[in-house]
């Protein structure tokens, strides 16, 4: 493949290297080598999946809301911060699913529920429903720009939606008095390994994020010239049209 | 008393249409190839050719509601790259739909796109009249009309909203024998007091009569037909 | 005037009034939320009956079944009220003739909540009838305030979803995806007020007032954003 369609860089390669270290050191660490909590046993490894996954996903969020903020704005605007947006939303609906997931059964091994009405669960579940429509609207057709204004538009509708969803559930829940389960990583009494794999874990998700949303985001940009570059051929084809029908 | 209102360039000799190598695209595929066309105020002219020619897209475009990917165009001396938003509310374009409300009757619908720029009731009712459409039908509602009576209360909108450049995509479609001579008429009538008309059709001859000019529209460039 | 508005013609205001007197006039005539909307809503107020099977829990719940049926009414209405635009092509012709988006929104926005207010109004008597629930007079304050808010809110919404996914393929489905979601807050907070008004559950009047503020927030916050994000939305 040519420089040009390759959608890697030596950056890239080089921050996939480390992802991949990390994730074995993370591994290792996480599952073998770090210390059980003593309340919740073995159950709390799950933290080290599931808590850089949630933080991933409302990055991954507030990246897609300023990219589409830039584009929007007329002196940054560029169809780049439009690919941003979508390859950050996929990427981040992504790291949303595992979040649930590992939440859910992380409550289902610690307390026997999978899931609770808990403010940040709720609004992640919000979020991932959000960001499911989001992709719809991104795939209903329609020039480059009208895609990149629709989803940019939905993009900053959902910063106000998600908030405004996760005040509401939790003054709800202060009318329950449910227990705050949040707290659920505050119970685990973190000594300095678990904080340093729980930081790795954080730091290796992040940059896995970098690293898929870099290579998305130009695998984007190459179906959007795959289009742009027909429209050259196309016009010839066109042009030398017009010139056989004409005689 | 003209129909035609408050236009920006009365009695210049400033086209309506001037279009230089135009180039439009339908998502990536580019509609208009460099299309080069001028139209003067008060022509009906006839845009003929295949379908898939770009008929509908240089309509479109003339309405400011496609963009200019590359070439220049103004319309009614309104910058189509840069501003195509301002002309669209003093041209009035009518494709396959009518753009009407057909639980409301035809007064009302006209009255609507009337009082989009602030037209009188005696306008609005000029307009229904002129097209042939006072009376008892007035009262009906646009679902219960004919085909061609359907078309000129779109029509008829266009005048209430006193429209300086009109665009109409098959306007003939649908109607039967007497449709289309109506049609004509309130053509021929609206040109006369001072609209200019652009008209993309199949029927090369009923057009030919009432258009002041013929161009052919060829698979996304356009040619002159002569002698028309 | 602006120049923008002189080449117009028409202001906001002017746009915005005269699409809601053609919304209303429309309805006038079709009487589809008389006729269709609104037997919808009381066939599922009758069906949560059917499905909850117990005088005392539907009473305990009536406030939250009021707004869910209002809820799934809401994306039938807004469906319809964009049916009506694309049906003959007139959204297009209202872009086409440059009338102002936000003027547009606006208007269809008002039409909107005035159908909603006839309904929730309906939906709050059928509460009372089928499910029992009560009403002091200091509670119909409350009630009042908040189906005004909270319709409010979901007229905004409902609008500027309907109008992004107007016309579009799979538009059906695409609309309640992007709109349940969306209209949570409404939810939680109409029915918590509502919950107070109605005194379920030995909740007080007063506890429902900071629910308003919510609701208040929510139909302030996507009213602008509506009015403002109408256009690029529906342009080309």
């Amino acid at each position: 493949m040519s420089k040009d369609q390759a959608t890697s860089t030596p950056f890239t390669k080089g921050l996939g290297f480390f992802v991949l270290l990390g994730m074995l050191l993370l591994i290792i660490l996480g599952i073998f080598v770090s210390p059980a909590d003593v309340n919740q046993g073995e159950s709390v490894r799950i933290m080290y999946a599931h808590v850089p996954g949630a933080w991933l996903a409302y990055l991954a969020f507030i990246v897609t809301a300023v990219s589409s903020a830039a584009y929007l704005w007329k002196r940054t605007r560029s169809l780049t911060w439009d690919r941003i947006a979508g390859a950050s939303a996929e990427v981040g609906v992504l790291f949303m699913g595992i979040s649930l997931v590992t939440g859910s059964l992380w409550g289902r091994l610690t307390w026997g529920t999978y899931w609770t009405w808990d403010a940040r669960l709720t609004t992640t579940a919000f979020l991932f429903v959000t960001y499911i429509g989001y992709l719809a609207v991104r795939g209903l057709g329609g020039t480059h720009q009208q895609r990149a204004r629709r989803s940019a538009v939905l993009a900053l509708l959902a910063v106000l939606e998600i908030p405004l969803v996760h005040f509401s559930v939790e003054f709800w829940n202060t009318l329950h008095q449910k227990a705050s389960v949040a707290g659920r990583g505050t119970n685990v009494e973190m000594n300095g390994l678990m904080l340093f794999t729980l930081f790795l874990g954080v730091v290796v998700f992040t940059l896995m994020y970098v690293w898929l949303v870099l290579h998305r985001q130009r695998s984007l940009m190459l179906e959007d010239m795959l289009d742009d570059s027909g429209l050259d051929n196309a016009l010839n084809e066109r042009r030398a049209e017009a010139t056989r029908v004409g005689n | 008393m003209s129909t035609v209102a408050h236009g920006h360039n009365p009695a210049s000799i400033e086209p309506v249409v001037d279009l230089c190598d135009a180039v439009a695209v339908l998502g990536s595929f580019p509609a208009l190839a460099g299309v080069t066309m001028t139209v003067q105020r008060g022509e009906i002219v006839l845009l003929s050719g295949p379908n898939g020619a770009g008929k509908t897209t240089l309509l479109r475009l003339c309405a400011g509601l496609v963009a200019l990917e590359r070439g220049q165009g103004r319309v009614l001396g309104v910058d189509l790259t840069s501003d195509r938003e301002l002309v669209r509310h003093r041209v009035g374009m009518i494709g396959h739909s009518n753009g009407l409300y057909g639980d409301l009757t035809v007064t009302e619908n006209v009255r609507f796109w009337g009082r989009t720029v602030g037209a009188s009731e005696s306008e609005i009712d000029l307009a229904v009249s002129r097209m042939g459409l006072d009376g008892r039908l007035a009262h009906l509602p646009v679902s219960r009309l004919s085909a061609g009576q359907r078309r000129r209360t779109a029509l008829a909108g266009l005048v209430a909203r006193r429209a300086e450049l009109w665009l109409l995509d098959e306007p003939h479609a649908g109607l039967d024998a007497a449709g289309r001579d109506e049609l004509d008429d309130v053509l021929k009538m609206a040109a006369t007091a001072g609209a200019t008309v652009i008209v993309a059709s199949h029927e090369l001859e009923r057009a030919g009569k009432l258009a002041t000019r013929q161009v052919e529209v060829i698979a996304g460039q356009v040619r002159e037909i002569a002698g028309s | 005037m602006t120049s923008q508005q002189r080449l117009t013609g028409t202001t906001v205001i002017g746009t915005a009034r005269l699409i809601a007197a053609k919304d209303l006039r429309v309805e006038l005539r079709s009487r589809v939320l008389l006729n269709q909307v609104l037997p919808f809503a009381l066939i599922v107020m009758v069906m949560f009956a059917f499905a909850l099977d117990s005088d005392a829990v539907l009473e305990r719940v009536a406030p939250g079944l009021v707004w869910l049926a209002a809820l799934f009414s809401t994306l039938i209405m807004v469906s319809r009220s964009f049916a009506v635009e694309t049906a003959d092509g007139a959204l297009d012709q209202l872009r086409s003739a440059g009338v102002p988006a936000m003027g547009i929104f606006i208007g269809k926005m008002m039409a909107l909540m005035a159908q909603l207010v006839v309904l929730v109004t309906l939906l709050i008597i059928a509460a009372i009838v089928l499910y029992r629930a009560e009403l002091s007079w200091s509670g119909s304050v409350l009630l009042v305030t908040t189906g005004l808010t909270a319709t409010c809110g979901l007229a905004a919404v409902g609008t500027l979803y309907g109008g992004l996914a107007a016309g579009a393929k799979g538009r059906e489905t695409l609309l309640p995806l992007l709109l349940l979601p969306v209209v949570a807050p409404v939810l939680i907070g109409a029915t918590r007020a509502t919950e107070s008004a109605f005194g379920t559950r030995g909740v007080s009047t007063s506890q429902g007032w900071p629910w308003l503020g919510l609701l208040a927030v929510f139909a302030v916050l996507f009213s602008v954003s509506g009015a403002v994000a109408l256009g690029p939305l529906l342009d080309d």
